[in-house]
């Protein structure tokens, strides 16, 4: 799950980072109040929405020589100004894909003088299993393109969960920012607070981009970015209470409603799947016969027919669907409880597309009694081959 | 021969009185009289689980791992805790020395597993998973949710970081008569007990074993690892027929595809780079996961 900046940055602040003065408005009164709260004489404008590159980005219904989606203002007519271009119109970014994210908010910030700009993010390290830092000298740029052009300015340090962030890790950290005096004392206490938001928030993701250091030696988080592992967030209502729906797409979220991993993709060809691997795959071999996979859907070990059903839906709601492939392994899963389902599915909702199902493993022969006794028109498949190629087929003809 | 279990491993059931836990208890002792021999719950020690199948079998149930470990010799457990709880299950085993823990739980929170692997690393204990369909040699020993119809005894050895295509590997390598000697699901979360390379050092020990089917997907460079070991130890003369596949090829950047794994971050973790480490490996990959079984069938004739 993603938040805003100024929600990251609220949060940081309460473990105690160091974060500029800031107000979140959602209209231009708000913004010309927050400019007046703030001392000046200089305001940063920030859109925000859950994706990066929002500085080099531009706005679709502005022409190409406006300003991005971070602009500074040097009065306080100019953050009016710049607030009326930016709300309500939608910003495109390297992130966002052609079609932008409309902006709906603002993060109205207090300005810096900024001397040297640094990258540093938390994430958890697959290959150690624990929590590293990764920074580098080169801050305030696309970190992707430091790690392609320059790696060796890349570098990370591992956590020992049981020690937590030492004085030496800190020490490293700084070696690696070329951080001095008042900075390297400002280091010394940061560390420490980020990798415990980190860790006691369960994130899986924090990026401070640039992390700077001031004109008067001392650090400050400019920008941040926070994502949570949805798998914690049972236990954190306060990060829940933070999700900005209208970041996300409507078809997600009726599925995280049901606990179905589901990702609209742009494909003809709708799949419900369980595994997440076998669902990867099965987007793939459709690839391979020459269609598009309309979504990536996983629904799950434990599913019920409630949960198939309500899958199913997902599916049939999307426009561009021509047909529907429904592929099961049964392990933990049972084929006769997905056959329930989809027998229920489609007698609630009608089929207006070809429907091919494959089922195999677990109560394998129930399942298939079942889609058979349901006098629905559902192609059964033998195979993953069998089924990619009868759905493939009966949409591309 | 076989890796990790056999006929006379004995396993404990921690989360056995739950309902998915009952399941598939029920259908291990189904299968070739997989031995479990009891379950562990802090609140029932003392008390007995019963089958709901025909035959109705019995199992006690243990206040603790270690008081199970003790009364049975148990060497194996295998776990259906919900996530919340699924870390400290972990914990526990490792605690009371258990040899081959197998986390089935999927959804646990990662800090849980930074966690979790910080004991293990300091133990002598084997985790398989969490996220993971468990481990199963055919006609001797099934732990976890594979199902164990697909299964047939035979010489290929499987192992997967996802578990439904784990299945797909076994199912075709029955269909073609090769049959497994055993198939092991490692799962898909970022932090997990066992990666491929350990899997696969078995594996070209099992004398039993003649070719493996390692199937990877995005995210992470696991693969890319395994094939740098595999590469190694051709060198040093130890070498399988070897059939690889990797999901994920048409799965967009950025977004986590269901597992927390599977995710292409920053240009890394991608399919295309895994696909050339393996083959650059001497394993053959199989461009569809329909045709594990019949590429494999291809490269052992030669």
């Amino acid at each position: 799950m993603n938040i805003h900046e100024h929600q990251a940055k609220a949060l940081l602040k309460s473990f105690g980072a160091p974060v500029a003065d800031g107000v979140a408005v959602f209209s231009v009164e708000e913004a010309r109040k927050a400019a007046d709260q703030l001392p000046g004489p200089l305001w940063v404008v920030k859109s925000q929405i859950h994706a990066g590159g929002r500085g080099k980005g531009k706005f679709k219904e502005l022409g190409p020589d406006a300003k991005g989606g971070v602009r500074l203002a040097f009065t306080k007519d100019d953050v009016t100004a710049h607030a009326k271009e930016m709300l309500g119109n939608t910003l495109v970014t390297h992130q966002t894909g052609p079609a932008g994210r409309q902006v709906n908010r603002l993060y109205i910030e207090d300005g810096a003088d900024i001397a040297r700009e640094l990258y540093l993010s938390l994430l958890v390290n697959r290959d150690t299993g624990r929590v590293a830092f990764v920074v580098s000298t080169e801050g305030g740029m696309d970190i992707e393109e430091v790690a392609e052009h320059t790696p060796e300015k890349i570098l990370t340090i591992n956590i020992d969960p049981q020690a937590g962030v030492t004085d030496a890790d800190a020490g490293s950290i700084s070696d690696a920012l070329n951080l001095d005096g008042a900075a390297r004392t400002d280091m010394a206490a940061l560390a420490p607070i980020l990798y415990r938001a980190f860790t006691e928030k369960d994130m899986s993701m924090l990026e401070i981009n640039p992390l700077i250091v001031m004109e008067n030696g001392r650090l400050r988080v400019l920008d941040a970015k926070v994502s949570f592992d949805g798998n914690a967030l049972f236990r954190h209502d306060d990060v829940r209470a933070l999700r900005d729906l209208t970041e996300e797409d409507d078809k997600e979220i009726e599925a995280s409603k049901y606990d179905l991993a589901y990702i609209a993709l742009d494909g003809e060809i709708g799949c419900m799947v369980n595994g997440a691997g076998l669902a990867m795959a099965t987007m793939d071999i459709i690839k391979l016969y020459g269609a598009e996979p309309a979504n990536f859907l996983d629904v799950g070990g434990g599913a019920s027919k409630e949960k198939v059903t309500a899958a199913f839906k997902i599916i049939t709601a999307d426009e561009n669907v021509k047909g529907i492939l429904v592929n099961i392994f049964g392990g933990i899963m049972r084929c006769d409880v997905i056959a329930e389902g989809v027998v229920a599915a489609v007698k609630e909702v009608g089929l207006k597309v070809p429907l091919v199902v494959r089922l195999e493993g677990t109560n394998v022969e129930r399942g298939q009694r079942i889609l058979n006794e349901s006098g629905l028109d559902i192609t059964s498949a033998d195979d993953l081959d069998d089924a990619a190629q009868k759905i493939v087929k009966a949409v591309r003809g | 021969m076989s890796i990790l279990v056999n006929k006379s491993t004995k396993v404990l059931v921690q989360g056995l009185t739950g309902k998915t836990g009952t399941f598939h208890t029920e259908q291990a002792l189904a299968y070739f009289g997989t031995r479990m021999v009891g379950g562990v719950h802090p609140k029932k020690g003392g008390e007995s689980w019963t089958s709901g199948m025909d035959g109705a079998a019995s199992l006690p149930i243990f206040a603790s791992v270690a008081e199970g470990r003790e009364a049975t010799g148990a060497t194996a457990s295998v776990i259906y805790v919900p996530p919340a709880g699924a870390a400290d299950a972990i914990i526990e085993a490792i605690d009371a020395g258990i040899e081959l823990i197998t986390c089935i739980t999927e959804g646990i929170p990662v800090m849980d597993m930074v966690r979790v692997k910080a004991r293990l690393d300091r133990s002598s204990s084997r985790l398989l998973g969490p996220n993971c369909p468990g481990v199963l040699t055919p006609e001797e020993c099934k732990i976890g949710i594979m199902p164990g119809s697909i299964f047939k005894k035979g010489s290929v050895g499987v192992v997967s970081r996802s578990g439904t295509l784990t299945y797909e590997a076994v199912f075709q390598t029955s269909r073609v008569n090769l049959g497994q000697t055993t198939a092991v699901g490692i799962g898909g979360d970022p932090v997990k007990g066992t990666e491929f390379i350990d899997m696969l050092e078995l594996f070209l020990a099992d004398e039993a074993t003649k070719s493996i089917i390692m199937i990877g997907e995005i995210g992470g460079a696991a693969e890319e690892e395994a094939a740098q070991f595999i590469k190694d130890e051709a060198k040093k003369g130890r070498k399988k027929p070897m059939v690889g596949f990797i999901a994920g090829r048409t799965a967009p950047p950025g977004r986590t595809m269901g597992h927390a794994g599977a995710i292409v971050a920053g240009g890394k973790g991608g399919a295309d780079d895994k696909i050339e480490a393996m083959k650059s490996a001497g394993i053959t990959v199989a461009d569809s996961p329909a045709r594990m079984g019949t590429t494999l069938v291809d490269v052992l004739k030669g």
